[in-house]
């Protein structure tokens, strides 16, 4: 599913990465729990959906070769976790619906959770 | 090829810059980008534990013709029982720990996982030493 459709089913905002929005996300991962990011096992093209809003998040989605965040909940992305996201090539999204709300409307669309 | 880096505990902001730094070298080199995730995955894991328990820290980082040579040296409380600390889902992560979203008692048996030798060392009231090992 291409970054663009995602962004526009949940009515979201790119942040950072305007530039990669015809990239193609294979499947999809929930958590606030970044140590759960970590234990991810995928050679796929994976999109990140949370409500941490940090730089730590970013971090772990540079070691985890993530590209694709979105932030539920009308989290603010600051400018130095643009900055690194920038960096590493990434796209940021933000959306005002809920972690479950977003995670529902992308899970109806047939995209493939990471497990 | 040696490389040194400091950690500074506390320094939640920082923390995983070492990581990165690493990870851009060893991609530069030409690592295979199985090895560079397995290993990087650990060693942020392991850096984030400095920031989180340590005062601070130095990482050794050494390429050889046929591994990664990872040691992470901190000077700190020490970990009392290793054998509990690898266990899922133990941990003793301050509040702030946790709202960064780790804290969850997963670090050590992750790193476990990425590496193809792990070894802890500590002593309570000095520090810990972590190296991790992965081979071509």
């Amino acid at each position: 599913m291409k970054i663009e459709e995602i962004t526009s089913l949940i009515s979201g905002t790119v942040v950072e990465g305007e530039a990669f929005i015809d990239r193609e996300v294979d499947c999809a991962f929930a958590s606030d729990l970044m140590s759960d990011v970590l234990t991810l096992r995928t050679d796929k093209s994976v999109m990140l959906i949370t409500g941490l809003c940090n730089m730590q998040t970013i971090r772990t989605c540079e070691m985890s070769d993530i590209k694709v965040v979105i932030f539920v909940r009308g989290k603010v992305v600051t400018e130095e976790m643009k900055e690194l996201a920038a960096d590493n090539d990434m796209v940021l999204i933000t959306t005002n619906f809920s972690l479950y709300r977003t995670s529902g409307l992308l899970f109806n669309t047939q995209l493939p959770g990471v497990y | 090829m040696h490389f040194e880096y400091q950690v500074e505990g506390g320094d939640f902001t920082n923390a995983g810059t070492t990581s990165s730094t690493v990870k851009k070298m060893m991609k530069q080199l030409g690592v295979d980008p199985t090895v560079v995730k397995r290993t990087v995955v650990a060693l942020y894991e392991a850096e984030v534990n400095i920031v989180a328990h340590a005062y601070r820290g130095t990482i050794y980082v050494d390429l050889e013709e046929n591994c990664v040579d990872v040691k992470l040296v901190d000077e700190g409380p020490g970990i009392p029982d290793i054998d509990k600390a690898m266990q899922k889902g133990y941990s003793t992560a301050s509040p702030q720990v946790r709202e960064m979203g780790f804290g969850a008692g997963m670090g050590l048996p992750n790193m476990k996982s990425n590496a193809d030798k792990l070894t802890v060392t500590s002593v309570v009231g000095q520090g810990t030493t972590v190296e991790i090992i992965n081979y071509f």
